[in-house]
């Protein structure tokens, strides 16, 4: 594996997701928040979130402050930012983000 | 610089406070106070007797003497004080040295000297002693009289009503609160308080007070007449306090006080004297405003400003007595020579306004309102600014017809140094300096200024005050909801109805930008659900519900949620306990017994949920909506079904409106209580709606609540039969829901309609706005439309697909651990996992 040539894994059906919702995927043992802003907007980040320890980021709010298109965390409502994963609250807070895409209404994900 | 306050009343205290801020570096300050405990409400007094406790009234914010390093010393009355050697001796012989020395030492009672005034079951109204005396008293008393019919003795009056005792009022003049109000005044507000059930004598002056014949005590008048009684209280005036000055050669007034000059000092230059002990000018000062004043200015003498200065009070004052309006400012008894009046009379309304202009008719000179007093904010602007009046000043107090709007005075025409709080003596110009430094909610507005932080008398003035700098600086006067949608709850529930708009997607199309957020999705489906009621995990308005509405539980730290079954009114069968009890063990769950009266299951993974419920629902149990902004739970006791006290089936009704309301979804929680007899074990008024069973029917209480900022539940109706309160309830509960903000609860709710409690009983009793049939028809829908939506989650497969941790594998969520405390499980600190197991 170069970085040039990712391992996609596949992980669900663009369906399998409702718009405006995350799901967790288990992609080699790391929990990945996928979500679908809109009708076929994707995107991927760590499921856990560092502020509390639990593995929840995908069961957030989605939406958009300002600029930023985010996920609020469930347990104390930090905003994650999906594109860059930085904590708009508190910058220790922050995540990875993940490579997703759609292919053929498939939905892979490379980490990191 | 050592510093001794005397006395820690109202004025004593707000001198602290004074002190704190002025910030006097090397200030040493010591509180000598007689009372047995710190400065109290003692405006607020009468509430003693309606539910508030004690410490309810205190006026001391918790850690204010460790913050400020003040010393208090209770039941340490000042006995002397040597000018010379400057100490102070207290009672229990401590003898303290200042530099500087403010006495604040009040007012005593005044008791007429007349034979029998000290037996036993008669009082004072003053102190908490007192009121705690006179409510042990009421308990083996029937009749009660207060006299003095002055401002005092009215407020007595109430508490003695409050006690549940038959009031008298007897007073020695020829009419009602002779001091502030007039003739016609007076004998409007008498006949309202009679029509109140308090029998009021006038022109009775009392001679002596014997035993009485048909009660404990009687009381004979000079008139040869006499009334019998069980309970007295004396009201009939204040004397300060000012034996320290006597007994230390300090100048006194004419009529008594602690003489001081302009800077609120003394005869001697390092003594101070403020609040109802001190006499400027020969005049004392009976309200706690001008006390408050010479507080502020004392501080500040004392923080170096020379020229600080107390220059008088006006002594106007708008009051509740009784649930009676009084008002009176100014001039009230046309003294000013060549005045003028101008009366407005209603005797079938019992109302009465008059205002006194001057000779040349411009200016307003003073006013009595009895029975209404709308007015009063906009005369007191008049009066006190020297504001020229209207061409046709009658119209200021003849009631508006064909929908004309009154004369009023926009923020506008008042000067910038106009005095809009009296009791903190914040200006215009002050609270337009907050608005430019960012206060833009009446709450940042309260903290800076503490404009309206009192008696929030002035709040609908200073709120216009606010809103109008703000447009003048070219801010949004913005109750915004959020970014994406530029209304308040209240108008988007409207445009929802009006509209007829069912999805999130069509909301923002009309009314809105972006994406939305976790701010207005779950308002936008908390809004849906009261208007709609559709199950609110159908795909259009699942993802805007928040986490815990999603997956139907509550979420805990770790990641899985709590289980919770209505339990309607607390009471659930043998077998349905055994039931839950099944699922608990056969999931691990831990359990415990709520607030609520009922179970609580936990450590649910997010997979095991739907089955879970499914052998629930198998058991006859529904959800109990512990997640939601919704209907909680209708806190009960076991009322007269078993109970030997109980007065109605308090049970039966709980259960009845626990299945009538269950699944409404509100601006935030809804919780009721019903108790079955006075002794209130479901502590109904804590509650947002509170029901109290009585002999004559159920009375309803609205507005309580537990929590952070425990709020007792105010009287919205009595004895009312079940369709009544019923129907009172659901246009209650229905108007909360459209008028409420986001995440306010009905005692914030109610706190910001002006008008309060009485809007709220004119609003929904009298249908004042004509809403009560469709606020009725509104909640009859919802009522009809109920669906247990764990029910309907369970048969749905597209629903239950969404229950799991990983959409790419059937296991959890491995980092869930739990280990074992007191015989159940509980989640595993960081600390007490294994390290290597923690996958990124």
């Amino acid at each position: 594996m170069t970085k040039d040539s990712p391992h996609w894994t596949a992980v669900c059906k663009l369906g399998d997701i409702l718009p405006g919702t995350g799901v967790c995927a288990l992609v080699e043992g790391c929990h990945v928040a996928v979500f679908r802003i809109g009708d076929r907007d994707l995107y991927a980040i760590d499921n856990i979130d560092p502020r509390s320890g639990a593995s929840v980021l995908s069961r957030g709010l989605t939406g958009n402050l300002g600029e930023h298109i985010v996920v609020a965390s469930p347990l104390y409502k930090n905003h994650l930012d999906l594109r860059t994963g930085e904590c708009l609250e508190t910058p220790e807070h922050a995540v990875r983000t993940h490579r997703v895409r759609l292919r053929g209404g498939d939905v892979f994900v490379a980490l990191g | 610089m050592k510093i001794v306050l005397v006395g820690h009343g109202m004025v004593g205290h707000k001198f602290l406070d004074e002190l704190r801020q002025a910030q006097i570096p090397g200030a040493d300050v010591t509180v000598l106070c007689e009372e047995p405990r710190t400065a109290y409400d003692r405006v607020h007094l009468s509430e003693f007797f309606t539910g508030k406790t004690a410490e309810d009234l205190s006026l001391v914010e918790p850690g204010f003497f460790e913050n400020t390093g003040f010393v208090l010393r209770l039941n340490s009355r000042a006995a002397a004080i040597d000018r010379r050697a400057h100490t102070v001796t207290t009672q229990n012989g401590i003898t303290l040295p200042y530099d500087k020395l403010v006495l604040a030492t009040g007012s005593y009672p005044f008791v007429p000297p007349l034979k029998g005034s000290d037996r036993e079951h008669c009082f004072v109204y003053r102190t908490i002693e007192d009121l705690e005396a006179m409510k042990a008293s009421s308990a083996v008393s029937r009749k009660g009289v207060v006299v003095g019919g002055g401002l005092l003795g009215l407020e007595c009056a109430k508490a003695l009503c409050d006690l549940g005792l038959e009031t008298h009022v007897v007073e020695f003049a020829p009419r009602l609160m002779a001091v502030q109000i007039d003739d016609e005044g007076s004998r409007i507000l008498r006949s309202r308080i009679e029509a109140l059930g308090v029998h009021v004598h006038t022109e009775r002056s009392t001679i002596k007070i014997t035993d009485g014949r048909r009660a404990r005590q009687r009381m004979v008048f000079a008139d040869g007449t006499h009334l019998e009684t069980d309970m007295i209280v004396f009201s009939a005036g204040i004397r300060p306090r000012d034996e320290l000055a006597r007994q230390n050669a300090l100048a006194v007034g004419a009529r008594g006080g602690i003489a001081i000059d302009d800077r609120c000092r003394t005869s001697d230059p390092d003594i101070y004297a403020i609040g109802e002990c001190a006499a400027w000018r020969d005049q004392t000062f009976g309200l706690v405003a001008p006390g408050y004043d010479m507080a502020r200015i004392t501080a500040r003498q004392l923080a170096g400003d020379a020229m600080a200065a107390f220059t008088g009070a006006d002594m106007s004052t708008k009051l509740k007595l009784m649930g009676v309006d009084v008002a009176s400012i100014g001039d009230a008894h046309s003294k000013t020579p060549g005045c003028r009046s101008l009366c407005y009379a209603d005797e079938c309304k019992q109302i009465y306004k008059k205002i006194v202009v001057s000779a040349d008719g411009t200016r307003l000179l003073g006013a009595v309102l009895v029975g209404n007093a709308d007015e009063y904010g906009t005369l007191l602007q008049m009066a006190l600014n020297d504001i020229a009046l209207p061409s046709d000043p009658e119209l200021l107090i003849l009631p508006a017809v064909d929908g004309k709007a009154k004369p009023g005075i926009g923020p506008d025409a008042l000067p910038d140094n106009a005095q809009i709080c009296s009791c903190n003596s914040v200006s215009k110009g002050q609270i337009c300096a907050a608005v430019g430094e960012g206060a833009t909610t009446i709450g940042e507005i309260k903290a800076c200024t503490k404009a309206g932080a009192t008696c929030g008398g002035c709040v609908p003035l200073v709120t216009q005050i606010m809103n109008s700098e703000m447009s003048r600086l070219g801010m949004m006067v913005n109750n915004h909801l959020c970014e994406h949608l530029p209304y308040s709850r209240q108008e988007l529930y409207h445009l929802v109805r009006i509209d007829e708009i069912k999805s999130f997607e069509d909301l923002l199309a009309r009314h809105g930008i972006g994406l939305g957020c976790d701010i207005c999705k779950p308002t936008a489906a908390s809004i849906f659900a009261s208007c709609w009621n559709d199950f609110v995990l159908k795909d259009e308005l699942a993802s805007l519900q928040d986490s815990n509405d999603y997956f139907l539980g509550n979420i805990q730290k770790d990641g899985t949620y709590s289980v919770v079954p209505r339990m309607p009114g607390g009471e659930v069968t043998p077998e349905g306990l055994i039931a839950v009890c099944q699922v608990a063990k056969k999931y691990a769950l831990y359990t415990k017994i709520t607030g609520g009266q009922r179970l609580d299951l936990f450590g649910a993974r997010v997979e095991q949920l739907p089955a879970i419920w499914e052998e629930l629902i198998a058991a006859g149990f529904e959800s109990g909506h512990a997640y939601g902004k919704a209907l909680r739970t209708v806190k009960s006791c076991v009322g007269s079904t078993w109970c030997r006290y109980g007065v109605d089936d308090s049970m039966g009704l709980a259960v009845e409106l626990e299945n009538r309301y269950k699944g409404l979804r509100a601006p935030h929680k809804i919780k009721f209580g019903v108790s079955g007899c006075t002794r209130e074990c479901a502590e109904a008024q804590g509650k947002d709606v509170g029901i109290i069973a009585t002999e004559r029917g159920w009375n309803l209480y609205i507005c309580g609540n537990g929590g952070m900022k425990p709020r007792h539940a105010e009287l919205l109706a009595s004895d009312l039969d079940k369709a009544a309160l019923v129907r009172l309830i659901d246009r209650f509960l229905m108007l909360y829901v459209r008028t409420a903000d986001r995440l306010q609860r009905t005692s914030t709710w109610r706190d910001t309609l002006e008008g309060g409690l009485e809007y709220l009983k004119t609003v929904l009793i009298n249908d004042s706005l004509g809403v009560c049939d469709e606020l009725e028809r509104q909640m009859q829908h919802v009522v009809d439309t109920y669906q247990c939506e764990w029910k309907t989650a369970v048969t749905d497969p597209e629903v239950r697909k969404r229950f799991r941790s990983f959409v790419n594998d059937p296991r959890g969520d491995e980092r869930i651990v739990f280990v074992e405390e007191r015989g159940q499980i509980r989640p595993a600190r960081r600390a007490e996992r294994e390290p290597q197991s923690l996958p990124r």
